[in-house]
């Protein structure tokens, strides 16, 4: 007996499903009654109660309060989860986005109502254009994998008014899994592109893959490997010399800001998440924003709405019959967004590029890639990087170091929660046997850093000298244990249902 | 620099740990003749009041819709968030957390997740619900290809009830994938023959309600058309506050149903973000798109919640996914359900009889306007109105006099002259009797 009832252990309680609170008769609003006003849609009215649960305003905000406690966030511990660029978020950003000029104005007010948010959404395309060297951007994609379907989109697009219809597009395999989805929902075939063995796109196994019904290649840069493609310019040549456009995947943006332009090393088209690089927050899975730049040759197609300059000021191009179109020969591939995109996130991202500027932009990528460097290094001892660095803004190991230990990626992943950190990217990229991907960002201390080798390296410590099968029952003093994925994916329950009423008694 | 928590010392330190010269040694991967030798054309590093001022000043110029009489909607409606939404959504534990890959340590994200979805699968009216997309288009279209998956059939019927976005959203993203998409003309009154159109070939029919013009229908007979073609009703609802007072489409025979989910916790922001909410029927799954949390149980066989089901998902099934999502609307799918769960039963209800009873009083004072017409019999909280002049001049002239009166049809639709006439306007619980004072006098005014 530990003198906690109920599993609870300090603060960290235990706390039911609302639908398992229900308190009918309480109220978290107070709303007036209105009667009659219905009478006219007879036959359309719901029939019977919805089984929504009612609660008092003090039982929600407590009930939300402790499921936040169950949460590792960035606020409270390192989140070094490769690919995912867990930065700090910047509070005076949410302040901006809370501007009621901001925050309370709709879609569909009249133009000149809202001059303000049209060059705040101008401004901050311009920050991105400049920052990446392209001539031209989408911004109304929602996330990443929304601005690989755009950017896709206008190839497509491109490649029809050349009158080529080409059918394959080529993937790394090291590529993140949006990369082929994208392509596929942009109705190509994917056709993947080994690596070699320094991580980097083997060349020769990409040229002898490009070829006439090759409409593009998609490459994230630096790579999922954490690695600058280091022949980027030859592939860049490659691809357009064998008329195919260069899709880069911006997700790793994040090392390079401010240093290299991705127009200097041949990309047609790159999408950026601003709830990467540029510190939005992910918010436990969104929302996120993917605007894409354009070079010139797909500029023409980039998606409605477009911002445009005119006499009367800012003005949105929402039609595809607009007269501004046929004026400057642009032909939009459609629409992918309702609306004018992630209008809150462009506030975000914008509070935070001003707030940084060119010089702090680019002192934030160098410490990025110091940071991972410095990992790098610390660990290099104890584990196994998969390549020599330098590396970029996240530092790959694979498994190797676990060999005979009885421990597995996953279980060094999970004792880290214990020591109150949360785990790095793991089993992702899929070119290495049980990945581990850390990527610190440039918004931790390196007193956190140490800590976070130290307590790294005392784990694998453990796992070598014969804890290895003890490591497998990690975490303990999360709020669960590991839990039993095969169980609920082979008897899904997606959503609570009220329990069957009790057999009356005999 | 304010987030950078290096020194210059950190950094020598860690550079000599690295054995390297300088940072920019770190990056001699990169090509020399890529590499930026020049300051960019951007500003410097700013102070946060300084940030703060440049951000204010593009603010100031906008007419907020709270300091204005306001009747704006077309897909996205304006509604009171009770002040502990956004106040639990800023917590940093959800604020600053990413999807909820490593369970244990974020069963707060899936928990909710999970009671988000049995919200939406309640007010729906359908059995399953998925984690949330990027909004009610992108829903919209995913929903077009997951019917297309289930029945093998080409072609979507796209109602002209339907949001003009969500048609053109759909439109482009299933143009290269073999799909048909069949588009009947925008129908403000609710006279199109959506059933003669069915055939052997349409896997779904999109229809809106309320539709975009704000009529309302029972859909039960559309259902019935196409169970008896075999293909599927997907529903779509643009204002979920509807639900509250409407038979839920589950109730009238959906397959699927896709809403958007800003009404709810998140509010206007100029449109975006926004929330995509989706469910659908048990039986359809594993065609679903997008995240699910599922229930289930640790090690120490507690109960607790994972994401599941991601055999159909972009990171594992690569090109076969069922769609590319990944990051959707986490943060919204909150404010969502943190709203919902403040309204409860009684709430929910409540608010929707509210917005009726507003449109209601407010549709028969216009109505009083000479040469006004109201189009829509039955409506909810919106209704289309046929002006005797066209509606984008007029919404001008009100603006000028601070009335944001609505949404002209033509702003969606410039090559329908019929509809130029065409104003949409809608009523929340937030328009006061002043407001509506305010809107009917500048109406008739403006008309005169
Ligand atoms: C390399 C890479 N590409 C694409 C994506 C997809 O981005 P999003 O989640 O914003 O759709 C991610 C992130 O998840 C990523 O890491």
């Amino acid at each position: 007996m530990t003198g906690y009832r109920d599993g609870h252990r300090g603060i960290l309680l235990e706390e039911p499903l609302i639908f398992e609170q229900d308190s009918p008769g309480c109220s978290g609003v107070d709303l007036p009654e209105v009667e009659g006003a219905e009478d006219t849609l007879d036959g359309l009215l719901r029939e019977g109660p919805i089984g929504l649960p009612d609660l008092a305003e003090p039982s929600v905000v407590r009930h939300y309060t402790r499921l936040s406690q169950k949460n590792f966030g960035i606020d409270s511990v390192f989140y070094p989860l490769g690919s995912c660029t867990m930065k700090h978020n910047p509070r005076l950003n949410e302040r901006m986005a809370r501007l009621p000029g901001f925050a309370d104005i709709h879609p569909f007010q009249p133009e000149t109502t809202v001059q303000g948010a049209l060059a705040l959404i101008d401004e901050c395309a311009r920050w991105l254009k400049t920052l990446t060297g392209m001539p031209a951007i989408a911004m109304s994609p929602a996330a990443g994998a929304h601005g690989e379907l755009c950017g896709l989109m206008t190839i497509r697009a491109a490649l029809d008014a050349r009158g080529e219809a080409r059918r394959r597009v080529l993937v790394p395999e090291s590529a993140h899994g949006t990369n082929p989805a994208s392509a596929a929902a942009c109705g190509y075939m994917v056709d993947s592109v080994p690596a070699n063995a320094r991580g980097r796109v083997d060349l020769a196994a990409l040229k002898a893959k490009l070829g006439p019904d090759v409409a593009a290649f998609m490459l994230t840069n630096p790579n999922t490997c954490g690695l600058f493609e280091d022949e980027i310019l030859e592939i860049a040549a490659a691809v357009h010399a064998a008329g195919a456009f260069f899709y880069c995947d911006g997700a790793n943006f994040n090392a390079i800001v401010g240093r290299v332009r991705i127009a200097d090393l041949g990309a047609d088209v790159m999408h950026i998440n601003l709830h990467k690089t540029f510190s939005t927050p992910h918010g436990g899975g969104g929302p996120g924003a993917g605007p894409t730049v354009l070079s010139h040759a797909l500029a023409p197609y980039a998606p409605l709405p477009l911002v445009i300059h005119d006499a009367g000021g800012l003005r949105l191009v929402e039609h595809p019959l607009d007269p501004a179109l046929r004026a400057t020969g642009a032909a939009p591939l459609g629409r992918l967004k309702g609306y004018h995109g992630q209008f809150g996130t462009f506030v975000r991202a914008l509070a935070y590029m001003m707030s940084h500027g060119a010089d702090g932009l680019l002192q934030a990528s160098s410490d990025a890639v110091l940071a991972a460097n410095y990992l790098l290094a610390e660990l290099s001892g104890d584990l196994t990087p998969s390549y020599p660095g330098p590396c970029m803004h996240e530092a790959l190991i694979d498994d190797r170091f676990l060999k005979d230990t009885g421990a597995t990626t996953l279980d060094i992943a999970k004792a880290l929660i214990d020591e109150g950190f949360h785990p790095m990217t793991m089993y992702f990229p899929l070119v290495v046997h049980g990945a581990l991907l850390i990527e610190p960002t440039e918004t931790e201390s390196k007193a956190t850093l140490d800590a976070f080798v130290a307590t790294l390296r005392d784990i694998v410590r453990r796992a070598k000298s014969g804890e290895g099968p003890a490591l497998r029952e990690a975490p303990h003093l999360a709020p669960r244990r590991r839990l039993d994925e095969t169980t609920a994916a082979r008897q899904p329950q997606l959503r609570w249902f009220p329990p069957a009423p009790a057999k009356a008694a005999e | 620099m304010r987030y950078l928590p290096l020194t210059e010392s950190d950094r020598g330190a860690m550079l000599a740990a690295i054995g390297a010269s300088s940072v920019d040694d770190l990056f001699r991967d990169v090509p020399a003749e890529a590499r930026l030798a020049r300051a960019l054309d951007l500003p410097n590093h700013a102070g946060e009041m300084e940030v703060e001022r440049r951000l204010s000043a593009l603010a100031a110029p906008n007419m907020t819709a709270g300091s204005v009489p306001f009747f704006l909607g077309a897909g996205v409606y304006r509604h009171h968030i009770p002040a502990a939404v956004d106040a639990l959504i800023q917590r940093g534990e959800f604020l600053t957390s990413y999807t909820p890959y490593q369970p244990e340590v974020s069963q707060g994200t899936l928990q909710y997740l999970f009671e988000f979805q049995t919200q939406v699968a309640l007010i729906t009216g359908m059995e399953v619900a998925n984690a949330s997309m990027y909004d009610g288009a992108t829903a919209c279209a995913e929903a077009a290809a997951m019917a297309c998956r289930i029945t093998r059939r080409p072609e979507v019927l796209l109602s002209g009830s339907l949001h003009p976005h969500y048609r053109a959203v759909t439109a482009t993203a299933l143009q290269h994938t073999g799909h048909r998409i069949e588009e009947l003309a925008p129908d403000p009154v609710g006279i199109e023959d959506l059933m003669g159109r069915i055939g052997g070939d349409t896997a779904c029919v999109v229809v809106q309600n309320p539709s975009f013009f704000g009529g309302l229908r029972d859909l039960a007979a559309l259902a019935a058309a196409c169970r008896a073609e075999g293909a599927l009703l997907v529903v779509a609802v643009a204002e979920p506050v509807s639900l509250g007072l409407l038979k839920s489409p589950g109730a009238m025979g959906a397959d699927i149903v896709i809403a958007e989910g800003q009404s709810l916790g998140v509010g206007l922001s100029f449109g975006g973000p926004g929330l995509g909410l989706f469910a659908t029927r048990e039986k359809y799954v594993r065609q679903m798109p997008g995240r699910l949390a599922g229930q289930t149980v640790d090690a120490d066989g507690r109960r607790g919640w994972v994401l599941t089901l991601s055999t159909r998902e972009q990171h594992i099934r690569r090109e076969k996914a069922t769609s590319n999502i990944c990051t959707n609307s986490g943060l919204c799918a909150l404010a969502f359900s943190i709203h919902m769960t403040l309204l409860g039963e009684q709430g929910f209800r409540r608010l929707a009889r509210i917005n009726h009873a507003a449109a209601a009083k407010l549709a028969a004072r216009l109505r009083a306007i000479p040469r006004v017409r109201v189009l829509a019999r039955r409506f909810f909280n919106e209704f289309a109105l046929l002006l005797p002049t066209a509606a984008a001049p007029v919404v001008e002239e009100l603006a000028a006099r601070r009335i944001l009166a609505g949404v002209p049809a033509s702003r969606f639709y410039p090559d329908f002259p019929e509809l130029a006439d065409v104003l949409l306007v809608a009523a929340t619980e937030t328009a006061t009797e002043s407001d509506m004072d305010a809107l009917a006098a500048g109406l008739a005014e403006v008309l005169k």
